[in-house]
Parts: C-alpha cells; sequence; structure tokens
C-alpha cells in the first residue's frame, strides 16, 4: 500500500511524512501528476496561502488528475489548507479556483475571537465518521489558520462530520464516501491525532485491498 | 468547550545544548535539546520553543541540524529561531522541520521582514518575540538577546508587528525573566489587550499560581517557561490539572 503526498513546495510536508512513518505507513512524495496514478490514497497537506497551493498545483499540472483520482474513489485527505482546496474557491484568493469537490466557499474566520486559531480545540461531533473511530469525545487537535469553511459549506447531503468553533462554528472534519478533509493538523495533534491518520491508514488499506477496479465506495457511512 | 490555553516549554540553546541562565547571562548546560524534547512532547507540553541564543551565523548549520534531531521527537508543534534577519534563514528554520519561526532583532531593525515572512509562510508561521523591560510607566523593547535598549515602545511595537504580519507575539518580561517571581502581568495583559493574535506570556515562572495569574490576570493564551520544567520543579499534568480546576481551558490528556 502506497500513500501518495502530494508535493508543491510549500508546507507541512516533512512533519506528515514522519507522523505516518511513525504508524508505519509507506509513503512517497508526488511532485507530478503522475505519481498519483499508483497511489492507494493521496494526501493532500497544507499550510501557507490558498491562492499558492492552488497555482502551484495548477503549474505542476495537478489539478485535474487530482479531481480524477477524488472522484474514482481514492481515499483522500487534505490536512488544513488541503481541506480548504476541496472547496470552489476561497476569500483568501479570490482570483483562484479550489478543487471544486465541494461547492461551498472558504471564508475569512470571524473576527470576534482572537485570529489566527492557534491552538488545541476540541470537536462538535455531528456524523459518525470513520476517521474519528476510537478518538474520544473530548480530544483536543492542534489548528493554526485564520481561514474555514463555515458550517454548512459542503452543501447539502455532504458530510461535515466535526465542526469546531471559535467566534463562530466551522468544518473541522469532513468524511464524505473516501472523501476526507481536516482542518487541523493531525501530525501535531499528540495521540488523537496519530489515530486519526492511523484511521485513514485503515480506509487507505480496505482501497487497496479490493483493488481501485472496484466500483467506487459508497456516500458517507 | 473552547481553545486551550497553552503551556509551552521553551529550549535555550548555545546551537547544539540546552543552555540556561538568569536574565541571558551566566550561561550553563541543561541538556540535551532532542532528549527533552522527546520528555516534553510524552508528558503533555503544548508545543515547543526552541532558540539559538548565541545566533552566530557561524554555527547556523549545528542549530538547523538540532531543530531537525527535536522536530523528529515531536507530535506537537515547534517554533524555533534566534538570529534570524533574512526570509532565507527564516525558510530554513521551517525546512528543518519548525512549524513557525520566531523573529526579533531583525524585525526591529527591518519590520518589512514580517510582511516578508508571512506572505510566504502565512501569519500562522511568523512569531514576533519581543523582549521588554519595564521604564516608568510602560514598557522598552530590548534587542540583541536583551543586551541593547531601543527607542521602542513595546505595547505599540506589538501592534505594529502584527500589523506587519506576525501571528503571534513572544513576549518576555526581562525584568522577570529568570528570577521565579511570577509572570509579568501587567505587561501581559496590556499587550493581549492591544493586538488580535494570540500572546504567549515568557518570564519568571515558578508556580502553578503564576500561571493561572497569567491567564487570568495576564489574558495570555500560552505561557511559557524553561528552567522549572528541565529540573523536573513542575509536572506538565500536575500544572494543567491545577489550571483546568480554576476554570482554565486545557488539554490535560496527551
Amino acid at each position: 500500500m502506497k500513500i501518495a503526498l502530494v508535493e508543491y513546495g510549500a508546507g507541512n510536508l516533512p512533519s506528515v511524512e514522519r507522523a505516518l512513518a511513525r504508524l508505519g505507513a509507506d509513503t512517497f512524495r508526488a511532485p507530478a501528476p503522475e505519481a498519483l496514478a499508483d497511489a492507494d490514497a493521496i494526501i493532500l497537506p497544507g499550510v501557507g496561502h490558498f491562492g499558492a497551493l492552488m497555482r502551484q498545483l495548477g503549474e505542476r499540472g495537478m489539478i485535474d488528475p487530482l479531481r480524477e483520482r477524488i472522484s474514482g474513489g481514492v481515499p483522500f485527505l487534505g490536512i488544513c489548507l488541503g481541506l480548504q482546496a476541496l472547496f470552489s474557491a476561497s476569500d483568501e484568493a479570490p482570483d483562484d479556483r479550489g478543487l471544486g469537490v465541494f461547492p461551498g466557499r472558504v471564508a475569512a474566520m470571524p473576527a470576534t475571537a482572537k485570529l489566527p486559531h492557534m491552538g488545541w480545540n476540541q470537536l462538535e461531533r455531528r456524523e459518525p465518521a470513520r476517521l474519528l473511530e476510537g478518538v474520544p469525545d473530548d480530544a483536543y487537535f492542534y489548528f493554526a489558520h485564520s481561514f474555514a469553511a463555515m458550517s454548512s459549506a459542503t452543501g447539502p447531503g455532504h458530510a461535515e462530520a466535526a465542526l469546531c468553533n471559535h467566534g463562530g462554528r466551522f468544518v473541522a472534519v469532513v468524511e464524505n464516501g473516501s472523501i476526507c478533509g481536516v482542518q487541523f493538523h493531525p501530525e501535531k495533534s499528540g495521540q488523537a491525532g496519530a489515530r486519526l491518520l492511523e484511521n485513514f491508514l485503515g480506509l487507505a488499506h480496505g482501497y487497496a485491498k479490493n483493488g481501485s477496479g472496484e466500483k467506487r465506495q459508497g456516500t458517507a457511512q | 468547550m473552547s481553545l486551550a490555553r497553552r503551556i509551552i516549554p521553551c529550549l535555550d540553546t548555545d546551537g547544539s545544548r540546552v543552555v540556561k541562565g538568569v536574565q541571558f547571562i551566566h550561561l550553563r548546560d541543561a541538556g540535551d535539546p532532542a532528549e527533552l524534547a522527546a520528555r516534553y512532547n510524552r508528558e503533555g507540553a503544548d508545543e515547543l520553543v526552541v532558540l539559538d541564543i548565541a545566533a552566530s551565523r557561524d554555527h547556523r548549520p549545528t542549530f538547523l541540524e538540532t531543530i531537525r534531531r527535536v522536530a523528529a521527537e515531536l507530535a506537537i508543534p515547534l517554533s524555533a529561531g534566534g538570529g534570524i534577519g533574512t526570509l532565507e534563514e527564516g525558510q530554513a528554520i521551517l525546512r528543518a522541520g519548525a512549524d513557525k519561526v520566531t523573529v526579533n532583532t531583525a524585525a526591529i531593525r527591518r519590520p518589512a521582514l514580517l510582511t516578508e515572512l508571512a506572505a510566504e509562510f502565512g501569519a500562522q508561521a511568523v512569531v514576533l518575540a519581543i523582549d521588554a523591560r519595564r521604564d516608568g510607566k510602560s514598557w522598552r523593547a530590548y534587542v540583541r538577546g536583551g543586551h541593547e535598549s531601543t527607542d521602542l515602545d513595546a505595547v505599540a511595537w506589538a501592534q505594529e508587528g502584527v500589523e506587519r504580519g506576525a501571528g503571534e507575539i513572544l513576549l518576555t518580561s526581562m525584568d522577570r525573566d529568570g528570577t521565579r517571581e511570577g509572570f509579568d502581568c501587567e505587561l501581559t495583559a496590556a499587550v493581549s489587550e492591544t493586538v488580535s493574535v494570540p500572546v504567549i506570556a515568557s518570564g519568571g515562572a515558578d508556580t502553578p499560581q503564576d500561571f493561572l495569574d497569567v491567564f487570568k490576570k495576564g489574558k495570555a493564551d500560552a505561557a511559557l517557561a524553561a528552567s522549572i520544567f528541565h529540573d523536573n520543579l513542575q509536572g506538565f499534568g500536575e500544572l494543567k490539572r491545577f489550571l483546568a480546576e480554576r476554570g482554565i481551558p486545557m488539554r490535560v490528556s496527551a
């Protein structure tokens, strides 16, 4: 089982790599579209600027291949900015399009609380999610961001598995079939984060075992 | 449910070894950074700061190697800095495995550095460290590890730093640093109430009550200490339970 980490020249890729290595996962860096073809799962780690990320993915010719593999059912995990990239657009870079897997828009968080939203926060569970199996309800995760998909941004029928509240409720965990995203950094979130990554590896393992030729996984369970 | 206040141990290093001293002088060896990092990660620290207090260009490769060794031990965020003067130097710190880069003297000399770093890596990766000393009714910012005073008011400089791109303020009271007389709550509150970003209070930590005071009276978002953790005078679990029982939101389990 091989996990592709999308490499686009910035971001937290080494820490994600290390966190997965601790769990015994076999990862490789994917700096170009060809590298995505054989992946049993794809992780898009991200920190920084929405526009910079989308432009980098565009220059590398990775936007369409990513969309195709995601809609083809390969387990996908977007981390922080990688979650935001799943949406159609972001107020952080109004001229750049997101991957558009979800129709909603990423917005600036309300300035009623201190920004960036930086530190450890808890989740409000909304839907059962395989990503959160075995994670205590009161577990803390590490966040570092000023933009977010506010609640219901994924659109009707999509699974907002968990929200978080910081000046307003925003999407913290998405799990829509094989399409996953987390606004926090599991690679920086101690044992709770390690458990979440382990759960994602479980999804990837199931996909690798059944083969990509199988019909794509259904909607959220 | 709300954002937890953070407890942050700090490793002051000479590039490769943890050192400690009182008010930036009388340094002595306090251990291996990676070993301490592993211990704090395990025991429930919320984040780690690693500083190169010697910060000479000659041994920068040594410090970058220290960051790599420390980062390899952590499943919590890492801030690192010391003598960072350019975008390239900041990038090297982040590439070595830090999540945030702290800048101090160079940002005062050339505030555009904050803007450049934030534009490249995002404000969440830029920590403005301010060394402040009381001066009458206000506080003055110091540079070069506290050796040289500036004409900047510390609170006004914090505000300007945030406007220019800093996503967090690491605020050290030089009057309290190394004294174990408690945090400077007045200084911390003055900055925390002025800026829109999180403030890490530093300098003077001794008892759990000091931490309670800096969160309640000082309105700190995080509190940083070094020697009380290095010397095992204070455990993270008991400190966090003490604070949680008194109404401070804390991540108590690792």
